[in-house]
C-alpha cells in the first residue's frame, strides 16, 4: 500500500517538474490548478452526469462482452472441431482496429446507443474468448471423469466443477475488460454520442482546454480504481479464499 | 451386480484389451491384478462409463460409485458440500451421517485443503458410501500412502463394503490387499490383454 502510494506521488512529482519546465498552463497546467476547476463541474457542472453515462456504456458493454465471450471460449476450448472454424474468425477479429469496428458499427447501425454498445463489446469479445479457452483447455480431467461416474447434472456440473476452475480466467479477462472497454467507449463517444466523458472531451480538445481534458479522463479513471478496489478484488478475495485457507 | 463383457479396446492402432468377460455378483468383492501398464485403469474406467468407447458391452446398476487413485475432490467446496453437490437427492443430514461413518465430522465446512491426505481419502471414500452404491469400483485407492494409513483405510473399506454389500471391483498391486478385501482375483496378462486365470 505504502510503495503504491509512493509510487503515485511520484507520478505527480513527475506532473509538476513537467508543468515547472514547460512553464504554460494552456498546454500542461499544474495539478493544483485543476482543483478549482474541478469543483466547479463536479458541483454546478455536467462532470456527473456524463461519467455516469460513460459508466452505463462501460457496465452494458462489459456485460454482453464477459457472457458472450465466456460462452464462446468454453464451446472453442471444449470443442477442437468448432475451435478450428472459428480460431481464423478470432485471429481476424483480435487484429481489427477498435476504430474501424466504432466507424463501421455507426455506418451501418447510425449514430445512437445501439450501434456504440455494439462496437465496443464486439471489440472486446474476441480477447475475452481467447483468454476463457486458455481456462477451458485446462480443465481438470479427474474431476469431470468423477462427476460422469457419480451422475452430476450438466447445470451442476458446470457450475460447481467447471466454473470455479475458470475464476482465475474470469477475473484476469474481466480485469483488462474493464480497462480496454472504457477507453474503447470514450473513443465511441468521442466519434458519435453527445454525452458521456469522451463527447467532453472532444468538446474540450476542440477548445483546446486541456486543463477540462484532464480533469474528464482523472475523474473516469477513479471511477474505474473505486469499480477495481471496491468490486473486483473483494469478489476475486472471494472466489479464492479456498486456495489460502 | 456388474456383467462385463469387452470384446476389444483399441487405443488408435493398439489394442490394449480383449474378450474380457466377468460378472460380479451383489455384495461379491472382486480384485483385479496384472503388471502396470497392462491395462487395469483403462479397463476400470470402461466399467465405470467413463470411457464408452469399445466394442462389447458392460451392464451395470444405475448407483454406481468409484473410488480414484487421487481423492479428486472439488478443492473449492466444503467437505460436506463435496459430498451433497455430487449426491443432490442426499440431503444436510445424510451428509453429515456420511461424513462421521467416515470419522471426519468434525471437519464438515473445511475445505479439502485443509485437511490431511488421510481425511481427504476419508472424505473420498464417505462420498462413494453415501448414496448405498449398487457398485463400487476402486482403482489403487490406498497407492500413495504410508503402510500405517494404507491399513486403516483398508480397514474401514472393508466395514464399508461390509455394511453396504455393493457388487465391488478393485485394482491393487499388493497381494495382500487382494487377499485381505476380496472373495476373488482376477488377472490381467498378454498383450492385448486379458484374463489370465480366475481364481
Amino acid at each position: 500500500m505504502i510503495v503504491r502510494l509512493a509510487s503515485l506521488l511520484g507520478l505527480l512529482g513527475l506532473w509538476i517538474i513537467a508543468a515547472w519546465l514547460g512553464n504554460d498552463p494552456e498546454v500542461l497546467p499544474m495539478p493544483g490548478a485543476l482543483l478549482a476547476p474541478f469543483w466547479t463541474e463536479l458541483t454546478s457542472g455536467p462532470l456527473l452526469y456524463h461519467l455516469a453515462m460513460t459508466l452505463i456504456r462501460v457496465l452494458w458493454a462489459f456485460v454482453l462482452a464477459m457472457s458472450v465471450g465466456l460462452a464462446l471460449g468454453l464451446v472453442m476450448g471444449l470443442f477442437p472441431k468448432i475451435d478450428k472454424w472459428l480460431d481464423p474468425w478470432l485471429v481476424v477479429f483480435l487484429n481489427l482496429p477498435a476504430l474501424v469496428l466504432i466507424v463501421l458499427c455507426y455506418l451501418w447501425i447510425g449514430l445512437n446507443e445501439t450501434a456504440a454498445i455494439l462496437a465496443v463489446t464486439l471489440n472486446k469479445i474476441p480477447n475475452v474468448t481467447t483468454i476463457i479457452r486458455e481456462g477451458a483447455r485446462a480443465l481438470d480431467p479427474d474431476l469431470k471423469a468423477m462427476a460422469q461416474v457419480y451422475r452430476m447434472s450438466r447445470r451442476s456440473y458446470l457450475r460447481h466443477v467447471v466454473l470455479p476452475q475458470l475464476a482465475p480466467f474470469i477475473a484476469a479477462a474481466a480485469r483488462s475488460g474493464v480497462a480496454v472497454i472504457w477507453k474503447i467507449v470514450l473513443v465511441a463517444e468521442f466519434l458519435g454520442r453527445s454525452n458521456g466523458v469522451g463527447f467532453q472531451i472532444h468538446l474540450y480538445f476542440q477548445l483546446f482546454d486541456v486543463a477540462h481534458v484532464l480533469i474528464y479522463a482523472l475523474s473516469f479513471i477513479a471511477v474505474m480504481l473505486a469499480v477495481e478496489w471496491l468490486l473486483l478484488q473483494p469478489w476475486e478475495r472471494h472466489a479464492r479464499r479456498w486456495r489460502g485457507a | 451386480m456388474i456383467a462385463v463383457d469387452v470384446k476389444f479396446k483399441r487405443f488408435g492402432d493398439t489394442e490394449v484389451l480383449r474378450d474380457i468377460r466377468f460378472t460380479v455378483d451383489a455384495g461379491e468383492t472382486v480384485a483385479l491384478q496384472g503388471p502396470s501398464g497392462i491395462g487395469k485403469t483403462t479397463l476400470l474406467r470402461l466399467i465405470a462409463g467413463i470411457d464408452n468407447v469399445f466394442d462389447g458391452g458392460i451392464v451395470r446398476p444405475d448407483r454406481l460409485a468409484m473410488v480414484f487413485q487421487e481423492p479428486t475432490l472439488l478443492p473449492w467446496r466444503s467437505a460436506i458440500e463435496n459430498i451433497a453437490l455430487v449426491h443432490p437427492g442426499l440431503g444436510e443430514d445424510a451428509a453429515r451421517a456420511a461424513l462421521d461413518r467416515v470419522g471426519i465430522g468434525a471437519k464438515a465446512d473445511m475445505f479439502p485443503g485443509q485437511m490431511s491426505l488421510g481425511q481427504q481419502r476419508r472424505l473420498a471414500l464417505a462420498r462413494a458410501f453415501a448414496a448405498r452404491p449398487q457398485a463400487l469400483i476402486l482403482d489403487e485407492p490406498f497407492v500413495s500412502l504410508d503402510p500405517e494409513l494404507a491399513q486403516e483405510m483398508l480397514e474401514l473399506a472393508r466395514s464399508l463394503i461390509h455394511e453396504e454389500r455393493p457388487a465391488t471391483i478393485f485394482v491393487t498391486h499388493s497381494r495382500e490387499e487382494a487377499a485381505s478385501l476380496s472373495d476373488r482375483v482376477l488377472s490381467l496378462g498378454g498383450q492385448p490383454a486379458t484374463l489370465v486365470s480366475h481364481a
